[in-house]
């Protein structure tokens, strides 16, 4: 990312700062805000029955007459050039069809890597897919064998013989700091950024904590391997994807393979967990080039392996905290500097300084990261990339300063609430963490905790509470576009790629759509995961919910001027302008007299249509760029920690959640507790084992990547402060990511409360707990 | 050389190689059981041959020869749903679904081991049956893997159903 666009964005910002709120989206709150209807309700999920009878469809499990079954070969080095690829054997296996490798494959361009300045791209991956002999990283696509039947691929697949001339490789994250590059920018935040002389006030400062904090790589782990099935019928491809970017993956396919967007359909109803892994990578290019050479329909499910392999997870962390307070407490510095691994070639910086820049308030600040170039499967977003495991650094950091002023972490917190935005004075469209700590403290029973560590034991069980916060930002994307089809029997369908990857959005659009419409929940049907419908953005950064949310928004008033068109002379409505009516009970009601109505039905018979069709995209979201828009919460956490063999059990764990409008409390309390089960695991259990030495992961497998299992997981508390944004489609900020930002910290908060032993390094194992020194 | 499947009577596939897992998607189109890592890690693909759980990616559809196999489209007949999937529904159990027909299997033999008194690690007294606890579902459902975090609604949902049944 560059200094211009560090320009550009600023200049966006200076502009819309002084634009009147009321020209903005969201400058009128949305009049839905506050209203009870059908958002708010405990709908559960529609498309619940067909999941809990396997009925569901997903992309791997499409049938197709005469579908061939395909098998990779991975590199098992990390640099070097193929000397040797030896297909012979693997052709003259029974049932194979085809063997592509870089010799055979046709020759395509790179896909464009996705970013803030490019958001119609996909890509992962600028690397070339089977174009040369260059391995670039390990486990780098090598061959693709296609037989009958996957059996016959999978040996086929082990009789390619393949020899390497290996080149020096970079996989040493402590080898490669000297080298590192200080980026510009990180999304769309200038990188480096400071407010007064951070390290002088941090020397002088009564009170300070200054430590270094690491966190490993980490795998997004979706339950479904990543899989396609890939379909030419002529020129026209139809893929079954398993795809957080339905619309966008169609583009890139029709880019890439010189086709019309018109001919490429993307189809992806049902996706078995994304986490930010289920995007563009080399996989789906692979399927379908084979498809097209043996012109036959294929199915390529990645391995367990191959997922560790070729899509790239969360990148490795070592960050610095540094905190200065005065003797009430009052930050007087905050520092938050970094190293992670991005290679040129992947698209994601892993913002792990983001989340701190808005957290506190301090007389001085310095923030920046550096990125290491080490040569690895791309590195991609992951559930709250940056805040997750950023959170993990400085709320530890401020838990160490809390305990040597011996104030309560809760307090030290509340002293430091800042009341705009720390580096920029933007005020915030709403912030109620204060009230989400308060309000957890009490719940939890926080009072119980002792401020001394080590001081509460049950037999050989050392017993500690923990606290962190955490934080998100609110997104909006521009340019998602929806469609409402209205017809006489006042039924009304709303169309949009969008994607569901078990978040509920059709479910919640529906509730919002009832609303919005003034229809019941029955007369609504929700379509998505198919890029023939209006075009969707990528489902990430949580911005899904408030995207569509302002897309069946923008396309509601443009249907009500259509409407009011229709109606003509000899309807009630007659003469009222889009902004003297509304959606309501099934059609258009005057608002200054509501004895003014007609209904969808009436409005449409009389002008002797049978249906009305609008499509609209959601206004551009200035709304972002006006305020500081951000989700917060409160985590709490108790822990037992046996003082014999170190094992860690949490036995406790509130999330308070200041998210804006809940749309749907029971399915909001189930993504929010995801979240935070997946904030455990980073404490407890999860890390990607990379072989410094060879460049290689060693525990590719959900066997030996640990992720919670049942008995890891207690009873885990939700609850939200519940305040509207008034800024936001609904008054909701996304709610996918928000869950695990601060629970590790929580956590390790909590074992340092149990034990007095202050880990900095996750995961917090054993091994780790017994031979860690004592406060 | 047949597998009964979900009381249908099936002819074995040719390929000795073929797991019961591939069998069922790949060769009779029963995909609502699920693959996740094909190495006995996530417990995805649990069926149950004979009443009992298995892992079907680390059976081979041979092994099933002559002996019944239920899959989760064997667990319930048209509108009609098994008491562990309305439960499921009802606590939220899922989220994107992938790994809900494999817990669901796992859970109807699981309650049936619990029943017959087997005991698991978190067992403290071994000379009486089990206790029916959330702990004891939790340590017997720990090899049926989520990553959503559905975690506490599904342990929900199968107590309920376990103290219905026990009622």
């Amino acid at each position: 990312m560059s200094r211009v666009q560090n320009t550009l964005i600023e200049s966006v910002r200076k502009v819309v700062g002084w634009v009147p709120e009321r020209w903005l989206p969201g400058g009128t709150p949305d009049p839905l805000i506050g209203r009870h209807g059908a958002v708010g309700t405990q709908l559960a999920q529609l498309d619940g029955p067909q999941k809990v009878r396997g009925a569901a469809r997903f992309a791997a499990e499409v049938p197709l007459e005469g579908l061939c079954y395909a098998a990779l070969v991975n590199s098992p080095v990390t640099r070097g050039r193929i000397t040797r690829l030896d297909t012979a054997a693997a052709e003259a296996a029974p049932g194979v069809l085809l063997v592509l490798t870089y010799r055979n494959m046709p020759r395509l361009g790179l896909v464009p890597l996705m970013g803030v300045t490019n958001l119609g791209a996909v890509g992962n991956s600028a690397l070339p897919i089977l174009q040369d002999d260059q391995i670039r990283y390990n486990g780098q696509v090598m061959a693709l064998v296609l037989a009958e039947t996957q059996q016959q691929a999978d040996h086929a697949a082990r009789l390619i013989d393949l020899s390497v001339d290996t080149a020096p490789a970079l996989s040493d994250f402590q080898a490669a700091k000297p080298e590192a590059r200080t980026p510009a920018s990180i999304l769309v935040e200038r990188n480096e950024q400071s407010a007064g002389d951070a390290e002088a006030a941090l020397r002088q400062a009564a009170f300070s904590t200054d430590a270094t904090y690491t966190t490993p790589g980490h795998n997004h782990a979706a339950i479904e391997l990543h899989g396609v099935t890939a379909h030419w019928t002529g020129n026209r491809l139809v893929l079954h994807d398993a795809t957080q970017a339905v619309a966008p993956t169609a583009a890139a396919l029709a880019k890439l393979f010189g086709l019309r967007r018109e001919d490429v359909r993307v189809l992806s109803p049902f996706v078995g967990g994304g986490f930010g892994a289920k995007g563009f990578w080399d996989h789906q290019v692979l399927a379908v080039a084979a498809a097209r050479m043996v012109d036959r329909p294929v199915r390529l499910m990645l391995s367990r392996e191959a997922v560790f392999r070729m899509v790239g997870g969360r990148s490795p962390t070592e960050q610095r905290v540094a905190i200065g307070a005065d003797a009430e407490g009052r930050f007087t510095a905050l520092i938050h500097t970094g190293y992670s691994v991005m290679p040129p070639y992947s698209a994601s910086p892993e913002q792990y300084t983001l989340g701190t820049r808005s957290l506190y308030r301090a007389q001085s600040y310095r923030f920046g990261q550096k990125h290491l170039d080490l040569d690895i499967v791309p590195n991609t977003f992951m559930r709250a990339p940056g805040e997750s495991v950023g959170s993990f650094a400085v709320e530890s950091a401020v838990d160490e300063l809390a305990h040597a002023m011996d104030i309560d972490p809760v307090e030290l917190r509340l002293r430091n609430e800042p009341e705009t935005h720390p580096l920029t004075g933007t005020p915030f469209s709403q912030r109620a963490l204060a009230t989400a700590w308060r309000q957890g403290a009490d719940r939890f029973g926080w009072d119980a905790r002792s401020t001394m560590p080590r001081a509460r034991r049950d037999g050989e069980w050392l017993l500690g509470m923990g606290c962190a916060a955490g934080n998100f930002p609110y997104v909006r994307m521009p340019s998602g576009a929806l469609r409402i089809r209205l017809t006489r029997d006042g039924q009304a369908t709303l169309s949009t790629s969008a994607q569901d990857m078990g978040m509920g959005t059709a479910t919640v659009q529906t509730q919002h759509a009832a609303d919005r419409l003034g229809l019941p929940l029955d007369a609504i049907t929700f379509e998505m995961g198919d890029s023939d419908l209006p075009a969707a953005p990528v489902a990430g950064g949580s911005s899904q919910t408030v995207s569509i949310a302002a897309a069946i928004a923008a396309a509601a008033s443009k249907l009500t001027v259509e409407l009011l068109r229709l109606a003509g002379n000899a309807s009630p409505l007659a003469g009222l302008r889009a902004g003297e009516v509304r959606l309501a009970e099934g059609g258009l009601v005057c608002i200054e007299d509501p004895t003014r109505r007609e209904t969808y039905g009436d409005i449409l018979t009389r002008a002797g249509r049978d249906e009305i069709s609008v499509t609209e995209t959601g206004a551009p979201p200035l709304e972002i760029f006006k305020y500081a828009m951000l989700s917060h919460s409160a985590n709490f956490c108790e822990v037992r920690v046996s003082d014999v063999t170190g094992e860690l059990r949490v036995t406790r764990l509130l999330g308070v959640f200041d998210v804006g409008t809940i749309l749907n409390p029971r399915m909001a309390v189930s993504q929010l507790r995801g979240g935070m089960i997946m904030g455990l695991g980073m404490a407890l259990s999860e890390e990607v084992l990379f072989d410094e030495r060879s460049g290689r992961i060693m525990n590719p497998g959900l066997a030996d990547y640990h992720i919670p299992a049942h008995l890891d997981v207690p009873e885990i508390d939700v609850t939200w402060t519940g305040i509207p944004d008034p800024r936001s489609p609904l008054g909701a900020r996304g709610i996918g990511e928000i869950g695990i930002t601060g629970v590790a910290a929580a956590i390790a908060n909590a074992v340092f409360n149990a034990t007095g032993k202050r880990l900095r390094d996750l995961p917090l194992t054993l091994d780790r707990l017994i031979g860690a020194e004592g406060a | 050389m047949a597998i009964t499947i979900n009381g249908t009577e099936v002819p074995l596939p040719e390929d000795p190689r073929m797991s019961l897992a591939e069998f069922l998607r790949d060769g009779l189109h029963l995909t609502g059981t699920k693959i996740g890592c094909n190495q006995g890690g996530c417990g995805a693909c649990t069926v149950l041959i004979d009443g009992q759980r298995v892992l079907s990616c680390l059976t081979l559809a041979v092994q099933a020869e002559g002996r019944e196999v239920t899959t989760i489209e064997g667990l319930s007949s048209g509108d009609d749903l098994h008491p562990l999937q309305e439960a499921f529904i009802a606590h939220d159990g899922f989220q994107c679904g992938y790994c809900t027909p494999g817990q669901i299997c796992a859970a109807t033999a699981m309650l049936r081991e619990l029943a017959e008194g087997m005991p698991s690690s978190v067992t403290g007294d071994l000379s009486r049956p089990a206790p029916l606890t959330a702990e004891e579902i939790r340590e017997r459902m720990s090899g049926n893997l989520c990553r959503c975090g559905a975690h506490n609604g599904i342990i929900a949902a199968i107590l309920q159903v376990a103290q219905e049944g026990a009622a």
